[in-house]
């Protein structure tokens, strides 16, 4: 592990006898999920349930006629059948747009569609019975008069004058558009070789192993509702249901317990879900809806359909002289809500050019409405796109003037001792290390070694190339994100810390837990600060009710603003309970320090009080403690960075691989990732997330992708269809670290969650042209399938 | 076909009567009647392998089991495999090397892994990713649970000798 820059300041906090920080150590509460006794909410079953199953609809485009449900409504265990029209009575539909996005425009949207269902999935009816199946069976009986309307499905022709309105209301397909122009790209481009290339980008989506799930319990006695769902923003899901069905926020619980998988498809509002929280107050009961396979594939949302013109000038010396892209993306009929769906494509335009030197940069996105499925922002959102075009360029931009991939970068590279600096772009970057990172990423791969092995295997006409990608990644979000856009989604995010009655601690954290390891790093952390052994250190996430207000745990947030949340708070802790010691041990607390589970002096270490009868003495004989002495063994911090709108990470990934030009299959051999999070909570969770984030990336470079045809339709909704990276095609990834802690926190940690899905995909495209360079092909669509290399090869 | 059937098995050793639909799915019997939540649905079609369990020893996807299919037959889930103790090692060892991040896949992938165990008693990294290979994990990219299980037949190589 590297380290460019110490934390600020002396001995910290962090650096305390027995800290976790830093250290490996097991996820508390494991056992759980092994036994397989976790508490998912397709596990739960509350009295008087009833389960609902959505109509869809069979058609990208129509007009809804008339729904025919008499025979179905008197089917056994039929409890309710709803359309859209009913449903509006209760629950108030929805605009996805943001005011800093500017232009950005969206119709409304309904729970249930109203007279007009806009792609293929969208619900038409609610089917409430007494079991799932007594409810699809019903659903067979249901008769829907459809008009088929003209579908949109290419993002290409949305625009033009001839193509299908989808809102009428809005008087044009155009969502969103941001053009940019910094430096002067013409210019720069005049005295330069200009490399140009159209990227073009699958649609795919997160496939969660669970699918998305709610329990909603309306309490007509407390007139209160209770949302079980998994989520990754529990206040958000709260404002936004209170809002839409006419109560105060504090008539909506939502629990989160156990999630089966996120990656942002669950960081969203669904229209489903909406429906069922409306169904329980509707129907007085509560309801329960899991999406089936089929449906997660037309409904959970869809990313990274973009195609992008990039275009890249060099000078012989190697100097990139500018960027430019014009980006185009189709996001379905409706901006997401509350999120919204020009995201992605913003995040293209503030991210393309990202880690190089050249200030003159151009670029236009435009977000266009088209009748699929949704698309919104999934993990890691535009980076892998932005990533992709940036690097593919810039190995276009080297194999023009005959340069070393890793030279061109070399060269182009922010320099490490340059920050704090801004990119074209305007992206405000704290401290990165993109030179240190190659450094390391080419000893860690033996560079050198490998390039002379691929020329040895060349000569046996065996085809493997070498990837190279540099990134940076957008992490710990402030208010810039959604709050100064409008949006009731917080950027802070608090922690509650109070030492029970035998000297354990009980933390409420309000960032959520999805698999990341949000429960073990506040527990590190708060451990680690109080000088409490992990074991005694209980967390509570995921409970509108027992937690801080906060954001949740997206964006690659958890870490940098919950952690630096749960070390404040624990040091506020730790002062109360050494006031308490004092008093109670006649001394100061100065003098006396917590470590592993006592009060000891901080002199000569010796053992003074144990905490537990410290707390035995503040809970249960209070009268024994010094006059006018109120002990406060609970304390409450909230955090948000101020000065950095994002905490910006940066890596690089590389990518051996082997084709086999008969067949177009591509074997991963390996793959390499350094990166830079600044301070390690957990060395093991942090490599893991990147792993896992790696092979996401993986699957978008070689399989995933959600095919429609030209009538809206998607043609492989289903597992065996569209395929996923399983273990038997996934190599072995090696993973280094660069560390620059943030100043902006005591804790000095930036996200790590979305890194691996960055450059993943770009490394494994430039190293498919790298091992296909002898017979002069170009690639620059994702996923690789065989079919896109037979092709480019001219084999088929 | 549609009428309620009578079926008796042994779900963890426990005998169990039951009358179900003979449409029911094995996956289904074992979560909605028997409570036992450990066996996850994951796609529902004996893609993602998340739902797999062991019926007379060998490991099958319990959505494309019917329940009626069980009858007479020795059915063994999650719950079963780690109250027995049997896979107490293996389950230490994806804690250790943080094999598991949502969870949602480990009750089936715990069972795939230990079945090659049983089968093979030092497996390579390409035959255990060959064997879990039909068992979905998006979580974590595989490595680290690939890695527990190298360690745990490592470990029992080491017990036995």
């Amino acid at each position: 592990m590297t380290v460019t820059r110490p934390p600020a300041g002396m001995l910290s906090v962090l650096d305390r006898p027995n800290s976790y920080i830093g250290k490996t150590v097991p996820r508390p509460n494991l056992d759980r999920l092994l036994q397989g006794r976790g508490q998912y909410v397709s596990d739960l079953e509350l009295p008087r349930m009833a389960h609902v199953v959505f109509l869809r609809s069979p058609y990208a485009h129509a007009k809804i006629v008339a729904i025919d449900a008499d025979v179905a409504k008197r089917m056994s265990g039929v409890i309710s059948i709803v359309t859209g029209r009913e449903l509006e009575a209760v629950i108030t539909p929805w605009v996805g747009v943001l005011s800093h996005l500017k232009g950005l425009k969206s119709a409304p949207q309904h729970a249930i569609a109203v007279d007009r269902a806009c792609w293929q999935g969208e619900a038409v009816a609610a089917i409430v019975a007494t079991s799932r199946a007594a409810a699809e069976d019903a659903m067979e009986h249901i008769s829907v008069d459809y008009e088929e309307l003209e579908a949109v499905t290419d993002m290409r022709t949305a625009l033009d004058p001839a193509t299908h309105v989808i809102h009428p209301s809005l008087g044009d397909n155009l969502a969103f558009e941001r053009t940019l122009n910094a430096g002067d790209v013409d210019h720069a481009l005049l005295g330069s070789e200009v490399v140009e290339a159209d990227f073009v980008f699958g649609r795919h989506t997160g496939v969660t192993l669970e699918p998305r799930a709610v329990v909603a319990d309306w309490s007509a006695a407390e007139g209160r509702l209770t949302i079980y769902q998994g989520t990754q923003a529990p206040h958000m899901v709260q404002n936004i249901a209170a809002l839409h069905l006419g109560l105060r926020e504090a008539q909506v619980r939502v629990i989160c317990k156990d999630v089966g998988g996120s990656f942002g498809i669950k960081v969203h509002i669904y229209a489903d879900e909406m429906a069922t929280y409306a169904l329980s107050k509707l129907l007085r009961r509560p309801i329960k809806f899991v999406a089936d396979r089929v449906e997660s594939f037309n409904t959970d949302i869809h990313a990274r359909d973009h195609r992008c013109r990039g275009r890249i000038g060099v000078r012989p010396d190697g100097t990139i002289t500018a960027f430019e892209i014009d980006d185009l993306t189709g996001i379905g009929p409706y901006s997401m809500y509350p999120r919204t769906s020009a995201i992605e494509a913003n995040q293209v335009v503030n991210l393309v050019g990202g880690p190089y030197l050249t200030p003159n940069y151009r670029a236009r996105a435009r977000v266009v409405f088209q009748n699929k499925n949704v698309m919104c922002q999934y993990r890691a959102v535009g980076h892998p796109i932005a990533c992709s075009v940036t690097e593919g360029l810039v190995d276009l931009a080297a194999a023009r003037i005959g340069m070393d991939p890793v030279e061109i970068r070399r060269r182009n590279l922010i320099a490490d001792d340059a920050y704090p600096c801004a990119s074209p772009s305007g992206m405000k970057f704290e401290q990165l290390s993109h030179h240190a990172s190659l450094a390391k990423l080419l000893q860690m791969m033996d560079y050198d070694a490998l390039r002379a092995e691929q020329a040895a295997l060349r000569a046996k006409n065996v085809h493997r190339g070498i990837g190279i990608a540099s990134f940076i990644e957008v992490t710990n979000p402030s208010a810039a994100f959604y709050g100064v856009g409008g949006a009731k989604i917080s950027s802070q995010d608090g922690v509650a810390v109070r030492l029970d009655a035998q000297g354990s601690v009980i933390c409420q954290t309000s960032i959520t837990e999805q698999g990341q390891g949000s429960e073990s790093l506040t527990a590190q952390i708060v451990g680690s600060v109080l000088g409490v052994s992990m074991d005694r250190v209980r967390v509570t996430l995921g409970d509108t009710d027992n937690t801080p207000y906060g954001g949740g745990t997206w964006a690659s947030r958890g870490a940098g603003i919950g952690g630096e949340a749960a070390l404040q708070a624990a040091k506020a802790l730790r002062q109360n309970i050494l006031d308490v010691a004092a008093a109670i041990l006649q001394s100061t607390p100065a003098e006396l320090d917590i470590v592993t589970n006592s009060i000891i002096n901080a002199g000569d270490g010796a053992p003074r009080m144990e905490l537990n009868e410290l707390a035995r003495i503040v809970y249960f004989r209070p009268d024994t403690l010094p006059p006018g002495i109120q002990p406060e063994l609970m304390a409450t911090r909230h955090f948000v960075p101020r000065q950095y709108p994002f905490a910006f990470t940066n890596g690089i990934q590389a990518s051996w691989l082997e084709i086999d030009t008969d067949t177009g299959f591509v074997t991963l051999l390996k793959h390499w990732v350094v990166e830079d999070c600044g301070t390690i909570i957990n060395p093991q969770l942090v490599d893991e997330q990147i792993r896992g984030g790696v092979v996401q990336g993986l699957g978008a470079a070689l399989f995933e992708k959600c095919i429609y045809d030209e009538r809206g339709q998607l043609t492989n909704a289903n597992m065996a269809d569209y395929l996923v990276p399983m273990s038997g095609e996934m190599p072995d990834i090696d993973i280094g670290h660069v560390v620059s802690p943030t100043r902006e926190s005591e804790l000095g940690a930036k996200g790590a969650g979305e890194a691996g899905t960055a450059g993943a995909a770009a490394a494994v495209a430039n190293a498919v042209n790298d091992a296909l360079r002898p017979f002069g092909t170009k690639i620059t669509e994702i996923p690789l399938t065989p079919q896109v290399i037979l092709t480019a090869l001219g084999r088929i | 076909m549609s009428a309620p059937v009578s079926v008796s098995l042994l779900v963890n050793g426990e005998p169990i009567d039951a009358v179900v639909l003979p449409r029911l799915n094995l996956a289904d019997f074992i979560r909605e009647h028997l409570k036992l939540t450990g066996t996850h649905v994951g796609c529902e079609h004996g893609v993602c392998g998340a739902c797999t369990v062991r019926v007379d020893g060998e490991i099958v996807r319990s959505c494309l089991m019917l329940t009626v299919q069980a009858q007479g037959a020795s059915v063994e889930t999650i719950e079963g495999l780690s109250d027995s103790g049997e896979i107490a090692d293996l389950q230490a060892a994806f804690r250790e090397r943080n094999a598991l991040q949502c969870g949602y896949c480990t009750p089936g992938m715990l069972m795939t892994a230990q079945d090659l165990l049983k089968h093979v008693s030092m497996p390579d990294r390409p035959a255990i990713r060959e064997h879990l290979s039909g068992n979905y994990c998006r979580c974590t990219g595989y490595q680290a649970i690939v890695d527990a299980v190298e360690a745990t037949a490592r470990t029992r190589a080491e017990r036995r000798a």
